[in-house]
């Protein structure tokens, strides 16, 4: 962008103290950055680095226990922080405009979605119902939404998570502001939709000349969006400068360890397992029905006639947006549901239709790690006493189990002191850690991992990655691993099953399935991965190649 | 909605049908002869069993029932013992005092309650809040009549603007009417009206917290058209709902105040019933007010519908 | 490159349980409404040393006297002290004074054995009712049956089929309440498990009761223990009322409720006996109450000041 236009958006030496409590003073300290007209400028950082707290901040929408103590916010020249309660709300909604993270509850359930668009244009200017009116169809029009006219009279909850972000956008864009903020607006949604927003958003600031300051923790959007890349740590900046150069040739060894900890979307190459038949399903089908009298009875096929084999030593992805039902085969294989059709045959025993009663003895046999790390672990148990609880069942002497939970501690790299503590006392990298721990104490021959790494921050992920891969090899698990992340996938899956509507599209080996997508599914779920090229061209890290 | 609709009125109808059932075990299930309790002290053997054959007590309990559920539907409610008349009458001869109670308690209710809570949220933490916090806790913690006492002895016995007790009919004329039914509608409605102030004030707090909130601020709005616009609208489900709930609470405060203002009601009746151990009207008038409870609930389940486009589908 | 830390989050010594009294501790409003029915306690329990006289003892020679109204009485060994009776005398001549502190005792017993009661049953139907599908829908219905007939007038049924005493009164108020525990509980039981936790649990093997025993059944203390103290309140007033309305416990035993139900006839000439039972139970109810809402701040900060 040419240095001598004035920028929308100057943030200089911002500092924002935290409460007392926390593990740092300031959420962010010595902040400046600008955003040029028709400029995209990514903050991106993981989890707890501010990013999120600087945008609110833009938009005086800070929680009152966050103070700004320092530094200035200019839009077009004027300063936000100093400004009057009704000067930042005349300029919120026009001058600047914001959509968030959850399409799904950032919309009011009860008002239309034309009457929250038309909301902004009651607030800031003079029109007529009928002039309003007008502009918002338009604006729905803009946004390649279907039927204007009757997506005007819709709530919320009749629209899909795509449909209602483009609503947001409407809503945010429709007073041309200088300035759109946007807080992960993408992550909630599927790949497919995601990449349809980004494209949205890029095709109407493009058109209007909005900068746009968006804020992502993922490199893949960066990559497909940013102009200029500004990367966060800890509440301050590491590193900006233009994308290409960011992304390209990293200065500050966080922005390297963090882009080397992307996955690539080129398939790692794994040696090809040749361990017996673990696990196999077929016709594998669950069906819930809903509804009953003067209802309509629906019946949704969460998923049909699935057939798929483990082998020991090998690692199944299965990859699929949401609703696919990719995490119902999981919940199935582990019997944590029973399908309505079909067998699962773990060695010759279908354990498809076992009663509980029958179905104990053999639970060992397959293990799972849940996705949400903060969940999975008994909030009032010792982390010990939730790795024991499983032998223990099984008969192991408990001092046995523990002498066993000490060695796996060490193992999934924690140290084993910490198995007198609670779960609150660990991260959520660490917590993943110790739910890795609990399922190989049963010493499973079958590992579901159901978007296990999907909740971590990606320098976190790549590390229980390499984890998953170093335990697969030394207990010769087979393991089934459920994720929507393609990239991730690449990296650790040697073959593919991809999921849509329940059933399953197209399988085969990890890297025949990236180079020659058979179904359109495939191809348009690889297409739409963010940042596609990103990362190619980069040297695929030690950790990530298998030795 | 029509659906919605069907399903609302086809759950109540279970309900009811164990409600009735509860009620007529509840009088047979009563350790000892109840035709003996019935018939006095100084009852002779042929008088316990005239009390007994009167009662239909020497027949099956299923024929007892079939009989007694039978008499219902065609709207016979039995014959009081006590009273020596058909229940029935009885009950219509007391509708007005507890219909008017009832109607003026809620008014006063719903007009004072929630716009308390409403502002308790909006300026929650404030000494207004702590306020209405307060005396909504000390609303629950005292009695109903302990309430009343103190009223007749402030503003009848010191002041001498409301008469001590009593009842008049609105035939008997509005002004008459109106002035005896102040205090007791007052009294009743210190529960209800501590009961809905909080529930308002919890269900704006919790919408106030939602992200279509921040939305609203994000847009520019001005707080007051967020908490009518955006707010209000959310929490009137929950609102409604304890409004239906709090039917329950009314329906014992009536039985009390009316008791203490000396009003000839359904809630009189039923002490009454009660005192001289009259099994079948207390079995009518529980069924009674348990289908008035359950009904206006019913109805409250409807009216989810004008608030909550979801519900609507 | 940094990798992820594995020394540990600064060590908290205690599980969850400890810190949450500690905060409990620093709710002043929490502290005062136990310190409040502390007290209570400890008048109900040492009466007899409090300056009482036989709460039961009729004088129909000084009936109706006014609080502070002083009197010789002889006792059995003959010999006679000044006797002040602090808070008058009600219309059969007993002691107004004794009767409220004795009255501690039925009225404090009533509200601990009511909320222990209907918890208790509460409970274990909406266990049943959480995890045996085939008793969810008989023990839901029964308690939407129970639920639809008005609490008092439940109540009311119950003593009036009974012959009036206190365990009548107890189960009395016991009944109405069932239902709300039987609602929470099921509804705790149902949200728990799904909870990842319990699911690796059962994928470890646990069996149903240890799986109900350590994973589902801690989650429901603290809701329970706040609904305990409503319940308790409730009960309280509930006693009150059925005694104000002449079928709560017999007179010969002193109940906050009993004693104001005895002056309800002449409340306008001598509002004492209605107004000192009355100041003890607003204090108790209110103090309960009070607790039970700094409880829950405390157990679950999500609802803290609603």
């Amino acid at each position: 962008m040419s240095a001598t236009t004035s920028p929308v958006l100057e943030v200089e030496n911002l500092a924002i103290a935290l409460p007392g409590g926390g593990d740092r003073l300031r959420a962010v300290d010595g902040v400046s950055f600008t955003v040029a007209p028709g400029e995209i400028v990514c903050v991106v950082g993981e989890s707890g680095s501010g990013k999120s707290v600087t945008a609110f901040s833009v938009m005086g929408l800070l929680a009152r226990v966050l103070k700004p103590v320092a530094g200035a916010i200019r839009l077009l020249g004027e300063d936000v922080l100093s400004a009057s309660p009704q000067r930042l709300r005349a300029l919120r909604g026009d001058r600047m405009a914001m959509i968030f993270q959850e399409p799904m509850t950032a919309l009011n359930p009860v008002l239309t979605v034309g009457d929250q668009i038309e909301e902004v244009l009651r607030i800031h200017t003079e029109f007529g119902a009928k002039e309003r009116r007008a502009k918002v169809l338009a604006m729905l029009e803009a946004m390649h939404l279907p039927d204007p006219e009757r997506m005007h009279a819709s709530y919320p909850h009749q629209l899909s998570g795509g449909q209602r972000q483009r609503v947001m956008i409407a809503a945010a864009l429709i007073l041309d502001p200088a300035l759109l903020i946007a807080d992960e607006p993408t992550t909630a949604l599927d790949v497919t939709t995601q990449a349809q927003i980004l494209k949205l958003i890029r095709e109407m600031q493009a058109r209007r000349g909005t900068g746009v300051l968006f804020i992502t923790h993922d490199f893949g959007v960066v990559a497909e969006i940013a102009d200029r890349v500004v990367v966060m740590q800890r509440g301050r900046i590491v590193e900006q400068g233009p994308a290409a150069q960011v992304l390209g040739n990293p200065q500050h060894s966080y922005t390297k360890m963090l882009i080397a900890a992307v996955p690539t979307m080129t398939p790692a190459t794994r040696p090809a397992p040749k361990g017996a038949l673990a696990l196999e399903t077929a016709g594998l089908g669950k069906s819930y029905r809903s509804g009953g009298l003067f209802a309509r009875t629906r019946t949704v096929q969460a998923a049909a006639d699935v057939a798929l084999r483990i082998r020991r030593g090998e690692t199944v992805g299965i990859v699929g947006e949401s609703g696919s039902g990719k995490s119902t085969v999981a919940r199935c294989i582990a019997r944590l549901i029973a399908p309505s059709e079909g067998q699962i045959m773990v060695g010759d025993q279908d354990i498809a239709r076992l009663p509980e009663r029958r179905l104990r003895p053999l639970r060992r046999t397959i293990q799972v790690v849940f996705q949400d790390p903060f969940r999975s672990l008994n909030p009032r148990r010792t982390v010990g006493a939730s790795i024991v609880e499983g032998p223990v069942n099984f008969g192991t002497s408990p001092a046995a189990a523990t002498a066993r939970a000490r060695e796996l501690m060490s193992l999934v790299g924690l140290d084993p002191a910490a198995l007198a503590r609670y779960p609150h006392q660990f991260s959520g990298g660490q917590r993943q850690r110790i739910a890795l721990a609990r399922a190989l104490a049963m010493e499973p021959e079958i590992l579901i991992a159901d978007e296990a790494v999907s909740a971590l921050d990606v320098s976190v992920q790549r590390q229980v990655l390499a984890l998953l891969d170093d335990v697969q090899r030394r207990f010769d698990l087979a393991i089934l691993f459920i994720t929507h992340d393609l990239r991730v996938a690449a990296q650790i899956c040697d073959r593919l099953i991809v999921m849509q509507r329940g059933r399953i599209v197209e399988e085969g080996p990890t890297a025949e399935v990236f180079a020659r997508p058979k179904a359109a599914y495939t191809r348009a779920l690889i297409e739409a991965a963010p940042g596609r090229e990103f990362g190619r061209g980069v040297e695929p890290t030690a950790e990530a190649v298998p030795a | 909605m029509l659906g919605y609709v069907l399903r609302r009125l086809l759950a109540a109808i279970p309900v009811l049908a164990i409600v009735a059932v509860l009620v007529f075990l509840m009088l047979r299930l009563t350790p000892g002869d109840p035709a003996a309790v019935i018939a006095g002290d100084n009852a002779s053997s042929e008088q316990i069993a005239q009390v007994r054959h009167q009662l239909g007590l020497d027949q099956p309990l299923p024929a007892q029932f079939a009989i007694w559920i039978g008499n219902l539907a065609r709207g016979d409610l039995g014959e009081s013992f006590f009273f020596k008349k058909s229940i029935g009458e009885l009950i219509l001869g007391r509708i007005e005092p507890t219909l008017s109670l009832a109607a003026a308690t809620m008014l006063i209710a719903i007009c004072v309650a929630i716009p308390l809570g409403v502002v308790a949220a909006y300026r929650h933490g404030s000494w207004l809040d702590r306020i209405v916090m307060g005396v909504s806790v000390l609303g629950f913690s005292v009695p109903v009549f302990v309430i009343g006492y103190l009223m007749i002895y402030v503003f009848s016995i010191t002041l001498g603007w409301f008469p001590v007790q009593g009842y008049q009919p609105l035939s008997g004329g509005f002004g008459g009417y109106l002035h005896r039914l102040v205090l007791p509608s007052l009294t009743l409605s210190v529960v209800y009206i501590a009961l809905i102030a909080r529930m308002t004030r919890a269900s704006v707090l919790e919408v106030l917290t939602e992200d279509y909130i921040r939305t609203a601020r994000a847009k520019g709005q001005v707080e007051r058209k967020i908490l009518f616009r955006h707010a209000l609208k959310n929490a009137a489900v929950p609102i409604v709902t304890i409004v239906g709930i709090g039917i329950a609470l009314l329906i014992g405060g009536v039985v009390v105040t009316e008791s203490v203002f000396a009003i000839p009601g359904l809630g009189r009746l039923t002490v009454d019933a009660v005192l001289a151990r009259d099994y079948p009207t207390i079995q009518a008038l529980i069924l009674l007010f348990s289908g008035v409870y359950v009904l206006i609930n019913l109805l409250i389940d409807l009216t989810y519908g004008l608030f909550d486009p979801r519900i609507r589908q | 490159m940094s990798a992820e830390p594995t020394v540990l989050a600064p060590a908290l010594p205690s599980p969850p349980a400890i810190s949450l009294a500690w905060r409990l501790l620093r709710n002043p409003v929490a502290v005062a409404s136990a310190g409040v029915l502390l007290v209570m306690t400890l008048i109900g329990l040492f009466a007899p040393f409090l300056g009482t006289i036989d709460p039961t003892a009729i004088n129909p020679a000084i009936r109706n006297r006014p609080p502070g109204f002083e009197r010789t009485i002889r006792a059995e060994d003959g010999s006679a002290t000044a006797f002040r009776y602090r808070m008058g005398t009600d219309s059969l001549g007993r002691d107004v004074y004794s009767r409220v502190l004795y009255g501690a005792r039925v009225s404090l017993a009533i509200a601990v054995s009511v909320a222990a009661l209907a918890l208790a049953v509460g409970l274990l139907l909406g266990l049943l009712a959480g995890y045996i599908r085939p008793l969810d829908g008989p023990i839901m219905r029964l308690m939407d049956g129970l639920m639809a007939i008005p609490g008092i007038l439940l109540a009311i049924a119950v003593v009036s089929l009974f012959r009036a005493g206190l365990p009548a009164v107890i189960a009395a108020i016991v009944v109405p309440e069932i239902p709300r525990v039987v609602r929470l509980v099921r509804s705790i039981v149902l949200s728990v498990r799904e909870e990842p936790y319990v699911e690796a649990a059962i994928m470890a093997g646990t069996r149903l009761p240890l799986l109900m025993a350590r994973h589902i059944l801690p989650n429901t203390v603290a809701p329970l223990i706040v609904q305990g103290t409503f319940i308790a309140a409730s009960a309280i007033l509930v006693e009150a009322v059925l005694s104000f309305l002449g079928i709560g416990i017999p007179p010969e035993i002193p109940s906050w409720g009993n004693i104001m139900a005895e002056g309800r006839s002449l409340f306008r000439v001598y509002p004492h006996t209605i107004l000192y039972p009355g100041i003890f139970l607003g204090l108790t109810v209110l103090a309960v109450n009070m607790l039970g809402d700094g409880l829950r701040d405390t157990l679950d900060p999500k609802m803290a000041g609603r």
